[in-house]
């Protein structure tokens, strides 16, 4: 009794019955909404399909055609799946500003319903490659080492070791894959976009794709115990940087020697 | 032993001078003079990264294991763990994270490499931009154009070490062109890698190489090269007082002794405060070689970049020949245009004294205008150098600027024959127009920005005349005569034998010295000091300011 009185009059009482009483409706909130919200997806998807053909009508159809059978402007949809398009629209490489040799990556005009909506239209033409779920780009766990070796085999003859990308022929490249997320370097690796390959489950297992995943972020993420890294592109930018700030520095010093004298 | 009080200093010198007569040695650094300009320390920036390099590579040389044995990583470099690799690459890592010191002691290696073989391209410009390579030392010449060749190639023998994905594929590119060459290429490739590439023979074999080979040649040359220097007396730039025979500056020992000394720990400081803030050669990034990846933009180090520019711009030629094939698209660009471009640079200073007919001895440097054609032939060959160079890198332009890399080479390859044309013309005019402007000087003074009025109206600007060391700069123009076009017969109408020869060098040196801004004559610089001491009496009249 004395206890529980003593914990009663503690100056730290209030705020934590406040905390508990907090998370305690949080929980609850949380709970009874997941309950409702997967017969809310149900829903979605009905109306996502109708509002994505719209959307699609709106903002790809001048190039891809009103059902997306394609035209003299760009491919047929038929079929490309619903990674093809979220790999697209959500890198902002699609809608193309201007018809080019290739489209740049860029902010996405669209929010993540829309792609979604649009990715949902586009499926329901014919099956293709779905969306990879959290659970194809969970990359806990991953063999970092594994994703090294092939990545190096698969990916860095077009990307760069570090994944800082290269030039291909006739203005064409291979864009650097700093801003990737995980889901989209998944989806281009199924759905190859532009110039790339497509790299399918049975040729780069899921497992693998992971391991890729997580060996970009790493290079991407991990530290640079050698100091500053000169954007990871090996001899060109260590030349130019000797040639830049280290001769300055010891012709500067050179000249001071030099000088000194008089 | 006399019994006069001797200070410990004088104690140790006697005691050195009895055993290897120390004084005598003194008295010859003490009386040796070095002149003074920042420009004579670039040779010496190659030599302190020299020895930089000699002692961070014996640090590494304790650590690294020169074997293809293939063995799997088990050290702290995670991203790596469990890989299979050679014992070389293995050791590199382990050098760089393993190791105390040991990725600073590579950094150090790395960049001092990289300051070691643009300092002595830097040397070399500046010799051969002031004609120091002019008798008598040409040979000295030679030496430092085999001394570049040597440090170009044990620095690609060091990158090639650690057998990195990178440096595996400079190794490929390499064996592509010992394959290329005619006849016994398939053969020399088998020896060197002791079969089939990469084989488990070629990085011990390397090592050797680059640990004790190239760096004792350097090492011998470099000791050759200084020595000479010491004989031939160091070249000065002209000024008041300095002549060929003299040498105008500060004792070796203790004024350029202490500078010397200086700079060497500047030069060490800089490199180690590069090294240690800025990574070079990340070869953990780049994983282990096997010959079946290869990484996007793989380039060689700096000093190799215009080989593999060479290699980027040649179109694929291959010619089938007495039952064999003769693979252009390698053995023009990799060894016919390094070949052409070291032999040129070596024996240029017999070029230019064959096409001046000049064979006296020169001490005193000239300044770049008054030798124009040769200037003019050296920013020609830096300008095809750097050509090559750019197309070294010419992926990295392409996506740096977002342009075609088919377009850039082809610019280069049209750039490579068009642009070295353009700057010899235009260097050369440069040249003549500042050789104008010195004889301006000298006959009219200096244009001194104060304008004047006449009493009449006319506005004129006064010329100052030169300061006495200006003027002995200027003054110091050596003019050469093109050699005269040989007569084609003897007094009695028989043709020379040797003149066809004659004629041709005459043409060349015609071609070298015809367009020469003389130096005004001894006449014509009397009568411009008249002129001065005229000016100065304050007759500032009409007639003065005509010129």
């Amino acid at each position: 009794m004395r206890f529980t009185a003593a914990l009663r009059r503690n100056r730290l009482a209030a705020p934590l019955v406040m905390v508990a009483a907090l998370v305690a409706t949080g929980a609850a909130y949380a709970a009874i909404d997941s309950s409702t919200s997967a017969v809310q997806a149900a829903v979605t998807t009905e109306t996502s399909v109708t509002q994505g053909k719209m959307l699609f009508a709106e903002g790809c159809s001048s190039c891809h055609g009103l059902n997306a059978e394609g035209t003299t402007d760009g491919p047929s949809l038929i079929g490309v799946g619903a990674a093809a398009v979220d790999f697209q629209v959500s890198s902002g490489r699609m809608p193309m500003a201007t018809q080019g040799i290739q489209a740049p990556r860029k902010e996405s005009i669209y929010s993540e319903e829309e792609i979604a909506a649009l990715a949902a239209w586009v499926a329901s033409l014919a099956p293709g490659p779905a969306i990879p779920t959290d659970e194809d780009i969970n990359t806990a766990g991953a063999n970092l080492a594994e994703g090294g070796e092939a990545f190096r085999v698969n990916c860095a003859q077009c990307h760069n070791f570090a994944g800082q990308g290269g030039a291909l022929t006739g203005g064409k490249y291979a864009p650097n894959l700093n801003k990737a997320t995980a889901r989209q370097i998944y989806e281009a690796m199924l759905t190859g976009p532009q110039n790339m390959p497509i790299f399918s489950d049975e040729t780069l297992p899921k497992e693998q794709k992971r391991a890729i995943i997580a060996y970009i972020e790493e290079m991407r993420n991990g530290a640079n115990p050698g100091g500053l890294d000169l954007g990871k592109y090996g001899p060109v930018t260590e030349g130019l940087f000797a040639w830049t700030a280290g001769f300055l520095l010891l012709i500067v010093a050179a000249v001071w020697i030099g000088v000194k004298a008089k | 032993m006399s019994l006069t009080q001797q200070s410990p200093t004088s104690k140790v010198l006697t005691w050195a001078d009895e055993r290897f007569g120390a004084a005598k040695g003194l008295r010859v650094a003490m009386n040796k003079v070095f002149p003074d300009h920042w420009s004579f320390m670039l040779g010496e920036i190659a030599l302190y990264s020299f020895i930089i390099i000699l002692l961070s590579g014996t640090y590494l040389t304790l650590f690294f294991v020169p074997s293809m044995t293939e063995i799997v990583y088990n050290g702290s470099y995670v991203p790596l763990k469990g890989v299979k690799m050679t014992e070389a690459y293995a050791s590199s890592l382990d050098i760089s994270f393993d190791v105390r010191g040991g990725l600073l002691m590579r950094q150090i290696h790395h960049w001092a490499a990289l300051f070691f073989v643009g300092a002595m391209s830097v040397h070399m410009l500046r010799v051969f931009f002031t004609g120091a390579f002019r008798k008598p030392r040409e040979l000295n010449w030679v030496i430092g154009t085999v001394l570049l060749t040597l440090g170009i190639v044990e620095g690609f023998a060091g990158y090639s070490l650690p057998d990195d994905l990178l440096s595996g594929t400079g190794l490929r590119i390499t064996q592509g062109i010992i394959l290329a060459t005619p006849v016994i290429g398939t053969w020399a490739s088998s020896l060197l890698f002791g079969g089939e590439f990469p084989g488990t023979d070629f990085i011990p074999r390397l090592f050797t190489i680059h640990v004790l080979l190239v760096p004792g040649i350097i090492l011998a040359l470099v000791t050759v090269h200084m020595l000479l220097v010491v004989f031939h007396k160091h070249t000065q730039f002209p000024g008041p007082g300095r002549t060929n025979k003299n040498v105008v500056g500060y004792p070796l020992l203790p004024v350029y002794v202490a500078k010397a000394g200086g700079f060497f720990f500047i030069v060490f400081g800089i490199t180690t405060l590069l090294a240690a803030l800025v990574t070079i050669n990340p070869i953990w990034m780049f994983g282990p070689y096997v010959p079946n990846a290869v990484s996007a933009g793989s380039q060689p180090d700096w000093y190799m970049g215009f080989l593999d520019g060479a290699v980027r711009l040649m179109p694929g030629i291959e010619v089938q020949i007495f039952g064999g094939t003769l693979g252009l698209n390698m053995l023009v660009p990799a060894m016919v245009i390094p070949g052409i471009m070291f032999t040129l640079l070596g024996l240029y200073p017999w070029i230019e004294a064959w096409a001046s007919g000049d064979r006296s001895i020169h001490n005193l440097l000239d300044r770049p205008r008054n030798a124009p054609t040769r200037t003019a032939l050296g920013v020609m060959a830096l300008t095809f150098y750097v050509i090559l160079w750019a197309s070294g890198g010419n992926d990295l332009i392409a996506t740096t600027f977002g342009l075609s890399i088919n377009s850039i080479t082809w610019t280069l390859r049209f750039g490579l024959f068009i642009l070295p044309a353009i700057a010899f013309w235009v260097t050369k005019r440069i040249c003549l127009s500042l050789q104008r402007r010195d004889r301006e000087k000298l006959l009219h003074g200096r244009e001194s920005g104060r304008i004047m009025r006449l009493p009449h109206g006319e506005f004129i600007e006064i010329h100052e005349p030169i300061s006495d060391k200006e003027k002995a700069k200027l003054l110091s123009k050596v003019d050469i005569t093109p050699l005269a076009l040989p007569a084609a017969e003897d007094a009695n109408g028989v043709a020379l034998p040797q003149a066809r020869k004659r004629r041709i060098q005459a043409k060349v040196s015609q071609w070298f010295y015809a367009d020469n801004v003389p130096r005004p004559t001894a006449a014509e610089l009397e009568e411009a000091e008249a002129h001065f001491a005229h000016l100065e009496s304050g007759h500032h009249d009409r007639e003065l300011e005509s010129h």
